[in-house]
């Protein structure tokens, strides 16, 4: 999509909400009770994002952006095509250091840690980070080493503790049962849904702190979409989830916070049943509703 | 979802409004059927009811295409939802009309006791408030609607006092007996419809500006 055709849509509020916290509680309990989990309102800030800016050469993908992303919640980020939502999430782990040209003022923070200070073992930080791409992309390997993969790289040889995390991770992503009898079969031989679920796998064996997913259901069907779904569920018992999805009905159904973005502004971010139902700016309602243009 | 999405929502719209329009054309009709103790408009009103028990059919099937089809958000998502709540209300205003239309067509024979201004009173104040009600739906109109809300204690004092009335009428002259109980359930159905108003300016109030107003002292404990 050429965003400059559209000249007709304004300049986005600049008043950017901050993610709803405790107080937001006591505003929706006058509401009645929210659909989102009490406990995702008072997580404590796994992800911090804080004035970040991102240029690719002379043009600026992300202007100013602040969010917060909760322990053990779920963030959906939404946006038209172009509008940096994927450029943050790989923000998130520092894939964009592998870009040319890139140039990134702000600070993320993922637990502790400002992952842009000078000091940061870049590797070592993107273990932390699990990511799901759109197109799953298994490698040529059998089902048990592409789960093991990651333990391989960092070292780890013994039998018993890579029994232990293939098979761990396998569960996690609800595809054990399906494989336990064929492990040593190639993952290039399993239905698109099932290997998307292995690269699951393969991201949970490391035992990253967020798992980081960009568009993981647009190849998948219905069926196959919806074991994702709930996995990611399941998953945010362990994990803090970041997920990137042009589905809305996708958004409304796995996450406890959605972000919108437009032109690499972060428009407005609040708790999912909000933001789907009334949301504040008219930017994000004439998205949504499939207005927008 | 653009255009022809906009389209169905106008269609519906507009057919929740003729939906309306009857159910307020049989508050007329059994207002006037009271003040003027006329059967032939009584007979009106039982008519019509018909008609609108045939559109809450078709606006219950239209909304549930609709949120399968079309999985609306935001003020859609709003609108859609607070129409399959508004349309039973309105079903309900035209079965109290024809309770009403019923019970007059037992008393027109009478004359009025004490009370007829009163009930005539209870009947323009409700008739008030459901016609606004769907004014302040149709301009999107929230403090009309809140006013509306508001006038719902009104109508609560006059059947209060209607009843008290009518229960001394009924110690005082025990021939007003069935007159009087009759009227009883007559302004009982009064009071009902402008409980509906209050409701679908309620419902008015959630499109608008997607706030819940019920049961405010829920909210109050909860804060």
């Amino acid at each position: 999509m050429d965003l400059n055709e559209r000249p007709v849509i304004p300049e986005p509020v600049p008043t950017i909400t901050e993610p709803p916290r405790a107080g937001e509680a006591h505003i929706l309990s006058q509401q009645g009770t929210p659909l989102t989990d009490r406990a995702a309102l008072e997580a404590p800030t796994m992800v911090s994002v804080k004035d970040l800016n991102l240029f690719y050469g002379r043009k600026q993908a992300l202007h100013g952006i602040n969010l917060e992303v909760g322990k053990n919640t779920v963030m959906a980020l939404i946006g038209p095509s172009g509008c940096g939502k994927s450029t943050l999430l790989r923000c998130i782990n520092r894939m964009n250091d592998l870009i040319d040209n890139v140039r990134i003022d702000g600070h993320v923070r993922v637990g502790q840690s400002d992952i842009y200070a000078p000091d940061v073992d870049v590797i070592g930080l993107r273990m932390r980070m699990g990511m799901v791409f759109q197109k799953s992309n298994p490698f040529p390997k059998s089902i048990y080493e592409n789960v093991a993969y990651g333990l391989r790289v960092q070292g780890v040889k013994n039998r018993a503790v890579l029994d232990e995390a293939v098979e761990r991770s396998l569960i996690s992503a609800g595809l054990w049962d399906e494989v336990k009898d064929r492990l040593n079969e190639s993952g290039l031989g399993l239905s698109g849904g099932q290997q998307q679920r292995l690269c699951i796998a393969r991201a949970l064996a490391v035992k990253p702190e967020v798992l980081l997913m960009d568009e993981p259901c647009s190849a998948l069907d219905p069926l196959a979409t919806s074991r994702i779904e709930e996995l990611i569920f399941e998953l945010k018992r362990d994990f803090t989830i970041v997920i990137v999805t042009h589905n809305m009905q996708q958004a409304a159904r796995v996450s406890d916070f959605t972000a919108f973005f437009w032109m690499g502004k972060l428009i407005e971010v609040g708790l999912t049943e909000k933001l789907f139902t009334n949301p504040r700016e008219r930017m994000t309602e004439d998205y949504i509703s499939g207005r927008f243009g | 979802m653009g255009r022809h999405f906009d389209n169905e929502l106008r269609d519906l719209k507009f057919s929740l409004l003729a939906m309306a329009g009857l159910v307020e054309e049989m508050v007329e009709l059994a207002r006037q059927s009271f003040t003027e103790r006329s059967d032939a408009k009584a007979d009106r009103v039982i008519a019509l009811d018909h008609n609108v028990d045939e559109l809450e059919l078709s606006l219950d099937q239209a909304c549930i295409d609709l949120l399968a089809l079309r999985a609306p958000f935001a003020s859609d998502l709003r609108l859609l939802a607070s129409t399959l709540k508004i349309v039973p209300e309105l079903e309900r205003i035209g079965d109290h009309c024809t309770n009403i239309a019923k019970r007059v067509k037992f008393i027109s024979a009478y004359p009025h006791i004490l009370t007829a201004q009163q009930i005539e009173a209870l009947g323009e104040a409700t008739h008030s408030m459901v016609k606004r009600a769907m004014d302040a739906f149709v301009n999107g109109d929230a403090e009309l609607a809140k006013a509306v809300i508001a006038d719902d204690d009104l109508v609560d004092e006059i059947y209060v006092q209607v009843s008290k009335d009518m229960l001394q009428i009924m110690l005082q002259d025990p021939s007003a007996i069935e007159r009087a109980s009759h009227l009883i359930i007559l302004v009982k159905n009064w009071e009902r419809i402008a409980d509906q108003a209050t409701n679908i300016a309620e419902e008015v109030l959630f499109i608008l500006e997607g706030v819940n107003v019920k049961h405010p002292y829920l909210q109050k404990r909860e804060s």
